[in-house]
């Protein structure tokens, strides 16, 4: 028996991972991805600012402004064919002192050298768009074309969609081990080996990690920890924009987010650490937050918070992004990797990179005939009207019967995912997916109805469902 | 579209109690929207007695408690659709219902909420450190190992003394668990002595009193917890952590009245996150009432019931003679020492002979007397009251003639006298 | 010497109840009277639930029929655990009489029956 040689192993189904797996799937190759985790886009892909930045903040001439204003140019079509929920409401970075008015004035200037469209705006002006910015701000930076958007599905349907044209993909596949083979790699994992004429790395924060398995690079990337509360839904808007302080060496600041779901994003600190998985969250680092998001948002209701969380940052010692061969030994090695903020923005862009600088040069990219960049649209009740929905319980009653009652998700809903090329098997997979569990009670409702829905689907004992890792079963194995 | 004359939303012990009492007094246009399967809501998951001493006298468990007004409920032919959940509520009394049947509007003539509250969540309290499976709340592992016989834990801590924590803390220890302490930030239990007694001392399961969890640990399964002792501002004091290692932290922190159907900022919040309600539990738009867990978290089912009663014959007065003109109007607001306060807005109507206030303590005091002043500080009324307690409501009924004169905002003061 | 808190009322008054029987701590009459039950004879009503097979509804809820001494009530939890039913049952049945021989009775408290919805 031969085993399968493929064109193309990715490491890590993160964003970057996942839009270069989707780009890829248009083409006749064998790719496989394989991500450690027990659902795709799971760790620094889930947890961060969901922001779809303009391009304007990062230095000129670096490949991450290049990239952040391309990708931020692709994002509209991708969301379109992804069917994925973004909002390009535009930003503002908010002065608030005469030395900050400068700062921004500056910074207006840097947008406009890497080529994105932003002005300085007075303060009247301001408070015209955002009523709860701070009263005596300097004025503002006003970009049109940042937006934010439902970061957990644009990773999933990318996935879907890849899987949809051909892509294979393998869960709780951790690479332990690779090895270069006659014409290629051989990648092992925790779950067995797979053969590769060229490898991927978009293994984010462990990006160093997973390359050092075949030659140490000449940078590292240390763990940025970001921290974040999560605000309810409000009957007024609190902000319609992203709204962000201006920026410092530690990086974009403390900002005031809204998100896809309805409710608000207040961070991220940002703290070096030391371990790769550190995802604590801390009180004193939180209340910092919260005491800088006032100083922006006066109005920000911090007594409504109903979710605190962490992400970390892959932070590359030497600052720029590395999209390129691992060295010269291994031109078939390319790292996508040290992809800290912006990440999502510039995800489609690395793809379009990547593939134009290296993967052409190196395998012969001949498209499908049958490739279909639309993922099959989902059913979104919420965003229907009454006579919309009145007609889709009438094809099928579970679409009437909710399930989560804070985000009013029906069960018909939950159903659908399991007839995708790709679904999730968590509690935690559903809530990326449809926001059951992401409102004020946070899954102390639902949780348990979902947990039953989830064994009756898969058929498995109820104490096989995990929360989110494998062995993460909400329900102990133990008789009676 | 559809109408009916009284719409109750919420089929638990309070949706129950109101659509029976406005059936007796000639309401016979009733419809019960219950987004479950059965009657009774959280009690159903109450397996634990102590429910109905003052309602019946007895001692009841949640289950039994139920069906005494599920039967009620059934006699009078009252009609309650389940499956039902409400998706939106205009201020024409109009509410958009989905089910496995379809998408219904009511149109309403007036309604009742009776939709009960939710337990506060980790992220809530920002509990520190990391979020692992094990971390779950109260009425989540009740629900877990009394209705779907299934246990979440072996080694588990509790943190909060509500009520609920306790009598999990006992029901797990019965089921085999190991209940290692309960934690409480507060210098005083939340929950009943009651509970303190028959779930924790008779288990020897140790309640830390001033402490809280400062570190959570476990990447994916919870692995321990660090607890600290807190100062008089409720912050941990440095030297005091211990580590526990348990596979579960079951959180009893708090339940917030369920308003999360009020999208709609015609309907202003009180002070306990319910609906802002007159003594007459009525708010701001005509018609509409609510009772129960959802306008304030109460320690007794039998207090709710008897709420709702009370609110049924308000929307049953209200049906009978919707014009009627308040002869006063003002707003009461609370003092600093009590947590919230029922109603913060009185209309009185002709019919009216008391007022009723209800509200709890935010710390314990073993004697007080409460006053209720108008702006120029005279004293309407006063009483002294002892052992006030936070796990306890206190409700003080007022004669409605003490206000005929009155139409300027009073306020509450209580003078500790113990 | 014995100390309790009184569950009475919300007063809760730390009592000492001697070998005697004299309640001491006491702010009222009902405080001594529940001290002396509590220490010469407490009992507690048992609450719990069995498995039913066959129905929409998984667990049965059950309790004692009457309130048992306090030092039988781990003795009673593993007689419950026992128990396993699968006919419909009426509230207020007694589905086991005398638990393992030790004077207790388990009631169900709720009726259960083929047309029963799970909550």
């Amino acid at each position: 028996m031969t085993t399968k040689k493929y064109d193309i192993v990715i490491i890590g189904a993160g964003v970057t991972g996942a839009v270069l797996a989707r780009e890829l799937a248009r083409y006749q190759l064998d790719v496989l991805i394989l991500d450690k985790e027990n659902d795709v886009g799971n760790v620094t892909s889930m947890a961060n600012s969901a922001i779809i930045h303009a391009g304007y903040d990062p230095l000129p001439g670096t490949l991450k402004a290049k990239l952040n204003v391309r990708g931020n140019a692709l994002y509209p079509k991708l969301c379109e064919e992804l069917d994925v929920s973004f909002k390009q409401s535009g930003s503002l970075v908010v002065a608030t002192s005469e030395d900050e008015k400068i700062l921004v004035q500056d910074l207006v200037r840097r947008g406009k050298q890497n080529g994105v469209k932003c002005s300085y705006i007075y303060p009247r002006r301001v408070l015209e768009l955002e009523p709860n910015v701070l009263k005596d701000n300097y004025g503002a930076l006003y970009c049109k074309t940042c937006g934010y958007i439902d970061p957990f599905n644009l990773v999933s349907h990318a996935i879907e969609n890849a899987l949809d044209n051909g892509v294979t993909l393998k869960l709780n596949h951790l690479v332990t081990a690779i090895a270069q083979v006659d014409g290629g790699y051989q990648v092992v994992t925790n779950q067995g080996s797979y053969e590769t004429k060229l490898v991927i790395n978009a293994s984010g924060v462990n990006g160093v990690k997973v390359a050092s398995l075949l030659e140490t690079p000449s940078f590292k990337i240390t763990p940025r920890k970001g921290e974040y509360f999560v605000l309810e839904k409000q009957f007024q808007p609190l902000v319609t924009r992203p709204i962000f302080p201006v920026p410092s060496k530690k990086g974009k600041g403390i900002l005031v987010i809204p998100t896809t779901g309805g409710t608000y994003l207040v961070g991220p600190s940002s703290e070096y650490t030391e371990a790769f998985d550190d995802l604590a969250t801390d009180t004193l680092t939180l209340n910092e937050i919260a005491k800088h998001a006032k100083t922006l948002v006066p109005s920000t209701p911090m007594h409504q918070v109903i979710r605190v969380y962490a992400g970390l940052r892959p932070t590359p010692s030497d600052g720029d992004f590395h999209l390129e061969p691992l060295s010269e030994k291994h031109p078939n090695f390319i790292n996508l990797i040290g992809i800290e903020s912006p990440g999502f923005a510039s995800a489609p862009a690395v793809a379009e990179y990547v593939i134009n600088k290296y993967l052409k040069s190196r395998l012969s990219l001949v498209e499908k005939k049958n490739y279909n960049p639309l993922v099959k649209k989902y059913v979104k009740l919420n965003e229907l009207s009454d006579e919309a929905r009145a007609a889709l319980i009438k094809t099928r009653s579970d679409y009437g019967l909710i399930i989560c009652n804070c985000e009013k998700i029906s069960k018909g809903e939950i159903l659908d995912l399991f007839s995708r090329s790709y679904f999730p098997t968590t509690i935690k997979g559903i809530k990326k997916r449809l926001r059951c569990g992401f409102g004020k009670c946070q899954g102390g409702f639902c949780g348990p109805k979902i947990v039953t829905l989830l064994s009756e689907v898969l058929k498995k004992d109820l104490n096989d469902i995990n929360y989110d890792e494998l062995e993460t079963n909400i329900i102990i194995k133990e008789s009676r | 579209m559809i109408s009916r004359t009284l719409v109750i939303i919420g089929g638990g012990s309070a949706g129950m109690a109101a659509a029976i009492k406005a059936y007796d007094l000639g309401v016979k246009d009733i419809l019960i929207l219950e987004k479950g399967r059965v009657l009774g809501g959280i009690l159903n998951q109450c397996i634990h007695n102590g429910f109905g001493l003052q309602e019946f006298q007895e001692e009841l468990t949640g289950p039994e408690f139920l069906a005494r007004y599920a039967a009620m409920t059934q006699e009078r032919n009252i009609e309650v659709w389940f499956e039902h959940t409400v998706l939106n509520i205009n201020a024409n009394k109009e509410i958009t219902v989905s089910s496995p049947q379809g998408l219904v509007i009511i149109k309403a003539q007036a309604i009742i909420f009776t939709v009960g509250c939710y337990e506060r969540s980790a992220g809530a309290i920002k509990l520190p450190g990391d979020r692992p499976k094990g971390v779950i709340t109260a009425g989540q592992a009740q629900y877990y190992q009394n209705i779907l016989g299934q246990k979440v834990g072996k080694q588990v801590f509790v943190l909060g003394s509500g009520d609920i924590g306790l009598i999990m803390a006992r029901r797990l220890t019965l089921e085999g668990a190991k209940v290692l302490g309960v934690a409480e930030i507060m210098p005083y239990s939340n929950g009943l002595n009651r509970n303190i007694v028959q779930c924790l001392e008779d288990y020897e399961i140790p309640l830390y009193l001033s402490h809280t969890v400062t570190k959570v640990i476990g990447k994916e399964r919870l692995e321990k917890i660090e607890i600290s002792k807190v100062d008089a501002n409720y912050q941990p004091i440095l030297g005091t952590e211990k580590i526990y290692e348990v596979d579960t932290l079951v959180l009893s922190v708090g339940l917030i009245p369920n308003l999360e159907i009020f999208n709609n900022p015609k309907f202003v919040t009180s002070s306990t996150r319910g609906l802002l309600v007159d003594n007459h539990f009525a708010s701001e738009i005509p018609g509409i009432f609510s009772a129960g867990n959802c306008l304030h978290v109460h320690d007794l089912v039998d207090f709710v019931v008897k709420e709702a009663r009370i609110a049924a014959t308000n929307a049953y007065h209200y049906l009978q003679n919707q014009n009627e003109v308040s002869l006063q109007e003002f707003a009461v607001l609370k003092a600093k020492e009590m947590g919230y306060l029922i109603p913060e807005y009185i209309r009185i109507h002709q019919s009216d002979t008391a007022v009723t206030f209800q509200f709890r303590v935010r710390f314990p005091i073993l004697k007080a007397r409460i006053k209720l002043l108008n702006a120029k500080n005279e004293v309407l009324f006063q009483v002294v009251r002892l052992y006030l307690i936070p796990s306890e409501m206190v409700s003080l009924e007022v004669k409605a003639a003490l206000f005929l004169q009155n139409s300027e905002p009073l306020h509450y003061e209580v003078e500790v006298l113990e | 010497m014995k100390k309790l808190i009184c569950i009475i009322c919300p007063r809760g008054c730390h009592l000492e109840v001697d070998e005697n029987l004299n309640v001491t701590g006491n702010f009222c009459s009902r405080g001594a009277i529940y001290g002396k039950q509590e220490v010469s004879n407490p009992t507690r009503m048992i609450t719990s639930t069995i498995p039913i097979t066959g129905f929409m509804v998984k667990m049965l809820p059950v309790r004692t029929k009457e309130p048992v001494k306090k030092a039988l009530i781990m003795k009673v939890m593993k007689e419950i655990k026992k128990i396993v039913l699968d006919r419909p049952v009426q509230a207020g049945e007694v589905i086991a009489t005398n638990v393992g021989n030790l004077g207790v009775d388990i009631v169900a408290s709720a009726t259960i029956d083929k047309e029963t919805k799970q909550y």
